[in-house]
């Protein structure tokens, strides 16, 4: 009895991780396919070999523009997100402050709110008072101040898991706060930082909702808003262009997952310390 | 030259971890904190290199006073309990950081750091980082990183604790040999009291952030000046034992003892080294023997610890290899005269 129940139940696992596996493949392989396809549709399938997709993507005056003003806007999150965490994260790590971490759980609880659907009007007021309604700047202001809070929080334990010794070794040789910084504690949490820059540049890369609503030009509208705009006229979508696109738009983030895993290796643990 | 004046320590919370304490420690002398954990002794050792600052009193060094100065500019060198190598940093860099602070062309400082290496025979390691080195090595690199900057003082905090217990002999050698060739004065911090009776020219032996007892190894090991430091002296624990001066004579433990001259009478703590007295199993003709019967043999290697059951009490006794009775036969352990120590009020009056 039991040798079959063993097989059954091998068999049972097999096929349920073959079904999990096929729903989430599915689409990735639609993506691989469908730019390469003829005729795509909303199924996957062996495409009829063609580049017309691209061509006509190419004809968009505003796709390839898009995925340049993605990389600025995310780029330029990411610089201010990896700077600002790093300080912020640094002197919470190091300096006795009363509070600490109640603060910096309001904070991250705050963050959910701040670039959340529920405070995009008072931002958008905020940002047609400080004149950058139409900017990258405002976009990635806004969008940065949503990811700082849980970029200290993950950076704080970074920097808490390092031994305050080799910044108190440095400063008794007579290195200044600035050096301290530079020559220590930066080169001990490049992981930290890569991470959250790699973070940081994948959640700008996806965001919707803040620069649809801050940016009115199509010219600077990213990749992602961008995608929203390939329909006919008659409402139905360009499958063609969308598939075609779909793709150049996901390439970018994926070769920075790859070349950043391979040159600092991940060790995210979700401000858990290992 | 340090000097310590008045220091006093104070945490939030008003945990007075260095207590209005006064020092001079001299030019070129080798000189160790000691004292269990929590005593202060690690607060002190960073209170003078800049990384604590006191809560008021005052820190020379060279004759200068350096209480308000930040760390850099007091011109010494520490080297931490953990080495502090910087691990992204390769042997050359970690050796000439220091020069580097300074701002030593490159070409200058790594020749420096080289000329560092090569004295502490490290020469074959100069490329490689510090996870790539033993302990023993980490040591060394973090003593010429110190070396390399030529401080006035040199502060270790627990330099050989992180080593095993075979190497941290070689290392302690090697760093007396290091010490005196250099000359620069050497403040350490160790909780081991065969360290610091080993290396230091003196020792201040610490306990609640004060300090109990200043001296060299020899006095604080011979005449240890309260029952604290004489317990904490030493390898094997000092017997320390209840009495009752009176009439001349000296009643402890079931033995009688001729009381020394200057001695009042009343009650007495009778201290005595294990290795201080002889163990015979036939009874002695003199009179201050403690007798007992053998509880516990611990065998030490070149000798052995007896531990005594006497009337009341326990005694121990370091007795020659070989001559050590079994467990359960009679013995007299006879006190060799002038070595027992009497204690009143945790204070030394007086030697048996």
């Amino acid at each position: 009895m039991t040798p079959v129940r063993h097989a059954l139940g091998t068999i049972g696992r097999a096929a349920f991780l073959a079904l999990v596996l096929g729903f989430f493949a599915l689409p990735l392989l639609w993506l691989a396919s469908a730019p390469f396809d003829a005729h795509p549709s909303i199924t996957t399938s062996v495409p009829e070999f063609t580049l017309a997709n691209f061509r006509a993507l190419l004809d968009n005056p505003y796709a390839l523009g898009s995925l340049r003003n993605s990389l600025i806007q995310a780029c330029g999150s990411a610089a201010l997100v990896v700077t600002l965490a790093a300080l912020a994260a640094y002197a919470l790590s190091r300096a006795r402050v009363p509070g600490r971490d109640a603060l910096l759980y309001v904070l991250l609880l705050l963050s959910s709110v701040v670039t959340g659907t529920a405070a995009m009007v008072p931002l958008f007021e905020l940002a047609t008072r400080l004149n950058l309604i139409d900017t990258h700047l405002g976009v990635v202001l806004t969008l940065s101040g949503g990811l700082l809070p849980a970029a200290i929080f993950i950076l704080k334990d970074f920097m808490d898991a390092t031994p305050t010794s080799y910044e108190e070794s440095a400063r008794v040789f007579g290195a200044s706060a600035g050096q301290v910084l530079r020559h220590v504690v930066i080169p001990l949490v490049r992981p930290g930082l890569a991470t959250i820059a790699v973070w940081a540049v994948a959640n700008v890369w996806g965001s919707f909702l803040q620069p649809f609503i801050l940016l009115r030009d199509p010219d600077k509208a990213p990749g992602a808003v961008i995608l929203y705009t390939l329909y006919t006229e008659g409402g139905a979508p360009r499958l063609d262009v969308i598939s075609a696109f779909s793709l150049l738009y996901s390439l970018p983030v994926v070769v920075m997952y790859v070349f950043v895993s391979r040159r600092y290796g991940f060790r995210f643990h979700g401000g858990i310390k290992r | 030259m340090i000097a310590l004046r008045g220091l006093t320590k104070e945490f939030p919370g008003g945990v007075r971890a260095v207590d209005a304490l006064d020092l001079e420690i001299g030019d070129g002398e080798f000189f160790a904190l000691l004292g269990p954990s929590g005593c202060g002794k690690t607060t002190l050792l960073r209170t003078i290199a800049g990384l604590e600052t006191p809560t008021s009193g005052r820190i020379e060094i060279g004759g200068v006073d350096v209480t308000g100065s930040p760390p850099g500019r007091r011109d010494v060198a520490m080297v931490f309990q953990d080495y502090a190598l910087f691990p992204h940093m390769d042997v050359t860099a970690n050796i000439a950081y220091p020069l580097r602070i300074r701002k030593v062309p490159r070409a200058e400082r790594t020749a420096k750091a080289a000329e560092t290496a090569s004295r502490l025979s490290l020469s074959e390691l100069l490329d490689r980082r510090p996870a790539q080195l033993s302990g023993g090595q980490q040591q060394r690199v973090a003593l010429a990183r110190a070396v390399a900057c030529r401080p006035k003082a040199f502060l270790f905090d627990e330099p050989l604790s992180n080593l095993d217990a075979r190497l941290r002999l070689e290392a302690r050698t090697f760093l007396k040999r290091l010490q005196r060739e250099l000359g620069v004065t050497t403040v350490f911090v160790t909780h081991d009291q065969s360290e610091a009776l080993a290396l230091a020219d003196r020792i201040a032996v610490m306990s609640a952030g004060r300090i109990t007892q200043l001296g060299t190894p020899s006095e604080v090991f011979r005449r240890p000046a309260t029952t604290f430091v004489a317990s904490f002296i030493g390898s094997t624990p000092m017997n320390l034992l209840p009495g009752v001066a009176e009439d001349g004579v000296l009643r402890v433990g079931g033995a009688e003892l001729p009381l020394p001259d200057g001695v009042p009478d009343g009650e007495i703590l009778y201290g005595l080294r294990p290795e201080y007295a002889d163990l015979t199993t036939r009874e002695p003709r003199e009179k201050g023997a403690f007798r007992g019967k053998v509880a516990v043999v611990e065998n030490l290697g070149t000798a052995h610890l007896v531990t005594l059951e006497c009337t009341g009490h326990l005694l121990q006794v370091v007795v020659p290899e070989g001559a050590e009775p079994p467990p359960g036969t009679a013995a007299w352990a006879v006190p060799r005269p002038g070595r027992a120590l009497l204690y009143r009020d945790d204070a030394l009056v007086g030697d048996a």
